[in-house]
């Protein structure tokens, strides 16, 4: 780099010449385009805009001139400065950018690390289903029941309009609580809860009872033992099948999206008039019905899929709720969480769900969605 | 029920070309399920033609196996082009009468004889299944088509034999050889497979089915049974009824019959489109006339009934050997059919062996009787006997059909098996009243929730059958006989409904008053879960059963509660009869799972309920008139098990696998120890541990989790024995909790504390105790000596060594105080921490450490 003093000397011309201060600033401006670094600038600001640069040595001569010669000579110092120090914090921001940039590049690290700060868990897809499925209901106002799984003979059949010498009350299809006789049973379904509800609540009762149930049934494929329910319960005035309907009709889309239903009869001791809530199948959309070319597995080409029972509470039920059947009517539905889960996630084999396979839990990513 | 579509039909006028599947759409409208619409006959394509036996020979096989090859003349248009092999080696073969050669097949059935006519499908032809037959050679022949079972037909279930046609169709014209079988038969039609629930009785019948799609499709309806009952008659066989659960019984008398003539071809293959095997003429018109009335009745040999019949209770110490042949001990509770020797059949289930129908039978007593459905229930599952009948009467029998049906048995009787009709008949009982009810006419509208006027009431239930009168607002309803789910007016409101159709339902969201959205339980259990899952658990869902084995394998001694189980009476499995008292058991076996499945590191948990007993005393049964009294729910609510929502966790293998950034970090018992933490800090409550021991856990390595004074559970290392007796990998880890017991200890809303902006005051103290001390109790010491000053407190160092003498160790504690108010002087800050280290010498003998 050169020196200032190689190329000017101050006793051979005026230093506060117009000529000499030019020469000055081109000197500086050359000297800090030339430095790259930091460091490189700092000498480069010593060397000229130092206290010792050429143009600080030219401003103190300013004190030898006379005072009419000192104004011009003064103004044209200061903006030989003024190009100097304009020209260096121009230099400083650029050279200080390309430090720091290269310093950063230097830093960069493999964002495709893996960097998990725990192990993957996760919720199990039914509990995730079953809080999705309730909160619809508490979004509307209602509430969520929860009973006991080892009940009540009475609160799990009678109570329920189911007598005595209902085939369901069998050992081939119910799970009794020692001893023989007890009136104890593990809850077949979550209407106990809904009857507990009628008991514990006031009036308008809105409940919606999801929870575990039990069955002496296979475990395969389509059958577990233990398996998950929700149920709602709906008691007010003037409580119709259209209000059901309309229930129903809401919860399937916010589970499946725009699908269409239908109610088919059926029958139910605890409901009367009872309807099965029927889905257009999702896979064949009816197109399998009638259609031997193109059959579904998943409707057996039927176009629909059962999702659950329903109908208006039987007054039966409501009475041995101590609930006057002139003035309250109510509905009340029931639906499995494990088959709702086949349909809206396709998980194609129950047994996955209870066997505790954490890569089946981890499957929707610890939410039901 | 299997009905087929041809059956109905000639019952309700269904339009012409009406399919099943728009039947079974019509009918699903009325309430019924469908399983399945199968074809008769109609999947049968290519030449399967009418053919004569000539002649065969029986070749015993290698495999045990005796096939038939046979010469059938299948007539000339289906005649082979060369003559086949002949029956026996060396013989010749000639051509038919007709100029044409036979057909030579293999066969594998030995029910025929030469001469019958039988039906062959032949090369080119598509059998049910898309099973496309071709000439093959097999068994050392070239077998040039098939002849053909029911079953390969799908015309029924039967494939005892090939169908064996006789000589002439059910009109008497003789078989055309070579013509097409189906068409010839008459057979091709629908079946509707209906599983049929326990109050649509009356359509486990023709005559239900037809009726119901004859009022859902708007045609005209032909009732097979009309025909009233006369008043009580014991002009034919005598027959007495001693037992209140039998109201009427019907007895004809038919003489002079063939029960050896061959059933018609219409009717066997009805039968075996209903999924009914063809045995004999009478039973097979027995059986006819059930299915289509749905009216169960029995055909007794007469000439084996000793003396009168009577239907009565059974005597302690009777048995009747039932038509199944299996020998039964009766209980006083089963109703009998009895003659003066004994039972002679189970009222309603099955009849004996000893009044059997027999070839040799030539007088005919018929049955059609009407019993209770709670008595026969019962005795089917008392003998494990589900009948026809029995499956019809647990479901209602229209009592107003048996006397019409046990003529339309005499008069089948009549007319194919050749036998007189008895004059003299018996009617014992007579039909009973159907209980009547008064309702609004109002009612179905607004309990449907769509505009039904009572115009539209009165004539939708006259349409099903019920006497309708009509007084102003109000009708007065009597069901018909055949239906017994009409008793209560929601019953009435279900009618119309089905019959106005559901599809017509309006869809109307009912508004429910202001909700108070989840209990702050349900919610901090959703936030556990979720925080759980966050920090890296997996949930899982168990069965929860167990076995007194579990209580061994986990070394519960004999006073724990845990060994408190509820039983089950009939447990899915006998190795597991209790309810689980611990969910670790499940979890022990989801990790095995996961382990068996070469997934090591995992890290588990379940929420769930656990069960206790709370002894054998019975659950109160109350009536269900009305609302229990307090005193029968509190009884309820004392003898249900205790059962607890528990929460368990479980981790193994590596918490942390070796990465690019570390080495591996081993689950261990402070995982579990900081689920304990994390459930406290998310629930909102302050939890402590000290050292506990208890079932299944390592005891030195062993936590109780205490919150409010009150233990709520147990974490920290499993002991080797449980880790041994479960197969567990080695230091799995264990927390097991009350989540019900912590929730009960979350306090109430909580209030905040100013924030102090005043500057924080950093000291660090070590301090040099006992090994035995436990860190927890140094900690609160120091807080308890440093006063409200102390901000927070963090051990951040352990050690043991020189100079910190043997059996002791140096905790290093990082203390930060701060004032509310103002700035903390350095002699505020000194004596502060001065009385900590005090206080932690005088609790627990800890000694400053020197500098």
């Amino acid at each position: 780099m050169p020196g200032p003093h190689d190329t000017h000397d101050l006793t051979e011309a005026d230093p506060l010449s117009a000529a000499s201060l030019d020469a000055l600033v081109a000197d500086a401006l050359a000297a800090f385009a030339a430095a790259s670094g930091v460091a490189a600038l700092k000498e480069a600001r010593l060397a000229h805009a130092g206290e010792r640069s050429p143009i600080a040595l030219a401003n103190r001569a300013i004190g030898r001139l006379t005072p009419a010669e000192r104004k011009d000579a003064g103004r044209r110092i200061g903006m030989a400065r003024g190009a100097i120090n304009g020209a260096l914090a121009e230099r400083q921001a650029i050279v200080e950018a390309a430090e720091l940039e290269r310093a950063l590049s230097e830093e960069s690290v493999d964002v495709t690390l893996p960097v998990a700060l725990a192990p993957e868990g996760a919720i199990h897809p039914i509990t995730g289903l079953i809080e999705l499925m309730s909160d619809v209901f508490v979004a509307m106002g209602w509430e969520v029941a929860e009973g006991p799984e080892a009940e009540a003979e009475w609160l799990n059949f009678d109570a329920l309009n189911i007598g005595a010498d209902h085939p369901a009350r069998g050992e081939s299809d119910t799970l009794f609580v020692a001893p023989v006789g007890s009136h104890r049973v593990l809850r077949t379904h979550t209407s106990p809860v809904q009857l507990r509800s009628l008991l514990d609540r006031e009036l308008p009762v809105y409940v919606v009872c999801p929870g575990k149930v039990y069955r002496a049934d296979e475990f395969d494929a389509t059958h577990v033992p233990v398996f998950h329910q929700i149920e709602g319960l709906c008691v007010d005035k003037g409580i119709t099948m259209a209000h059901l309907k309309g229930t129903l009709d809401h919860l399937a889309r916010t589970m499946f999206g725009d699908v269409r239903t239908r109610f088919r009869p059926n029958y139910f001791p605890f409901t009367e008039p009872s309807a099965e809530m029927d889905l257009e199948c999702f896979v064949c959309h009816g197109a399998s019905v009638g259609n031997p070319d193109a059959p579904c597995r998943t409707c057996r080409s039927e176009g629909w899929i059962e999702w659950g029972g329903c109908g208006i509470v039987n007054p039966r039920v409501l009475r041995a709720a101590g609930i006057d059947t002139d003035v309250y009517s109510g509905f009340a539905f029931g639906m499995g969480i494990e088959r709702t889960l086949m349909f809206r996630n396709n998980a194609a084999d129950m047994r996955d769900m209870v066997e505790g396979d954490v890569r089946f839990s981890r499957s929707l990513k610890g939410e039901a969605r | 029920m299997r009905a087929p579509v041809r059956w109905i039909a000639e019952w309700a006028a269904l339009p012409a070309g009406l399919t099943g599947r728009e039947l079974a759409e019509a009918l699903v409208t009325a309430g019924l399920e469908i399983e399945s619409v199968e074809a008769v006959g109609g999947d049968v394509s290519g030449p399967v033609v009418l053919g004569r036996v000539l002649d065969f020979v029986d070749e015993p096989q290698k495999n045990g196996k005796t096939i038939r090859w046979c010469h059938v003349d299948v007539g000339v248009e289906h005649a082979p082009e060369v003559a086949p092999k002949p029956v026996r080696k060396g013989e010749t073969v000639a051509p038919l009468p007709h100029g044409a050669w036979p057909r030579g097949i293999v066969c594998g059935a030995l029910n025929f004889a030469p001469g019958d006519h039988v039906i062959v499908a032949l090369p080119g032809s598509v059998l049910p299944g898309g099973f496309e037959l071709g000439s093959r050679k097999t068994y050392g022949h070239v077998s040039d088509g098939m002849i053909c079972a029911e079953d390969e037909l799908g015309l029924g279930h039967d494939h005892a034999g090939i169908m064996v046609l006789g000589d002439a169709d059910d009109a008497g014209r003789p078989w055309v050889v070579g013509a097409p079988a189906l068409p010839a038969l008459d057979v091709v039609d629908e079946v509707l497979d209906m599983p049929i629930t326990s109050d649509m009785g009356h359509c486990l019948s023709i005559r239900g089915l037809a009726r119901e799609a004859a009022q859902v499709t708007g045609v005209a309806f032909t009732d097979p049974v009309a025909r009233a009952t006369p008043a009580a008659t014991s002009a034919g066989y005598p027959v007495s009824i001693e037992a209140a659960s039998c109201r009427l019984f019907v007895a004809v008398t038919v003489s002079g019959i063939d029960a050896t003539a061959p059933t018609p071809r219409w009717m066997a293959t009805r039968l075996a489109a209903a999924g009914m095997r063809s045995i004999s003429l009478p039973v097979d018109i027995s059986n006819y006339v059930m299915l289509e009335t749905g009216q169960p009745n029995h055909c007794y040999d007469a000439d084996l009934i000793d003396g009168a019949i009577v239907v009565r209770p059974a005597v302690a110490g009777e048995h009747l050997v039932t038509l199944d042949d299996v020998d039964r001990a009766l209980s006083t509770d089963d109703l009998l059919i009895a003659d003066a020797t004994g039972p002679i059949g189970l009222a309603g289930v099955m009849g004996g062996g000893r009044t059997e129908v027999s070839a040799s039978t030539t007088r005919i007593v018929i049955e059609a009787a009407s019993f209770d459905p709670v008595t026969v229930a019962r005795m089917s599952r008392r003998h494990k006997l589900a009948s026809e009948a029995s499956k019809r009467f647990e479901r209602h029998v229209d009592p107003g059909a048996a006397y019409a049906a046990a003529h339309r048995v005499a008069g089948l009787l009549v007319s194919l098996a050749g036998g007189t009709l008895e004059p003299g008949e018996t009617v014992v009982g007579s039909v009973p009243a159907m209980p009547a009810q008064t309702i609004d006419a109002g009612l179905p509208e607004r309990i449907l929730g769509m505009p039904v006027p009572a115009d539209r009431v009165a004539a939708i239930l006259a349409a099903s059958g019920v006497a309708v009168k009509r007084a102003g607002d109000t009708l007065e309803l009597t069901p018909p006989s055949w239906r017994a789910d009409l008793v209560d007016p929601y019953d009435y409101v279900e009618e119309v409904g089905i019959k106005v159709g559901l599809e017509h339902l309006p869809s109307v969201v009912p508004t429910a008053p202001a909700g108070r959205g989840l209990t702050r339980e349900q919610s901090l259990r959703r936030a556990v879960g979720r925080a759980l899952a966050t920090a890296g658990f997996v949930e899982v869902l168990t069965f929860g059963w167990a076995s007194e084995a579990d209580a061994e394998r986990l070394g519960l001694d004999a006073s724990d509660r845990r060994r408190r189980s509820v039983a089950l009476v009939n447990p899915l499995a006998d190795t597991a009869p209790l309810l689980r008292t611990t969910i670790l058991p499940g979890l022990f076996g989801a990790l095995a799972r996961n382990a068996s499945r070469g997934l090591d590191d995992v890290a588990l948990f379940e929420v769930g309920r656990v069960f206790f007993s709370a002894g054998d005393a019975p659950t109160p049964l109350p009536g269900v008139a009305g609302r229990p009294s307090d005193a029968e729910l509190a009884a309820i609510a004392a003898t249900l098990p205790e059962q607890p929502r528990h929460l368990a966790a479980i981790v193994a293998g590596d918490w942390r696998p070796a990465g690019w950034n570390g080495a591996a970090v081993r689950a261990g018992w402070q995982h579990v120890l900081g689920v304990g933490e994390l459930v406290a800090s998310t629930v909102g409550v302050e939890l402590t541990r000290r050292a506990g021991s208890a079932a299944p856990w390592h005891p030195g390595r062993c936590a109780e989790l205490v919150v409010e004074g009150v233990v709520v559970g147990h974490a920290g290392e499993l002991h080797p024995q449980a880790i041994k007796a479960y197969a567990l990998p080695a230091r799995a880890s264990a927390l097991e909790l009350d989540l019900d017991a912590l929730m009960g200890l979350v306090g109430g809303p909580g209030s905040i504390a100013a924030v102090s902006s005043h500057p924080v005051a950093k000291e660090d103290v070590a301090l040099i105790v006992d090994e035995s001390v436990p860190l927890a109790a140094l900690e609160a010491s120091v807080v308890a000596g440093a006063g409200e000053l102390l901000e927070s407190v963090r051990l951040f160092d352990i050690y043991r060594g020189a100079p910190v003498p043997a059996g002791k160790k140096s905790a290093a504690f990082a203390l930060r105080f701060r004032a509310a108010d103002r700035t903390l002087t350095e002699s505020e800050v000194a004596a502060a921490r001065d009385a900590a280290v005090a206080r932690a010498a005088s609790d627990l003998g800890a000694r400053q450490r020197a500098e």
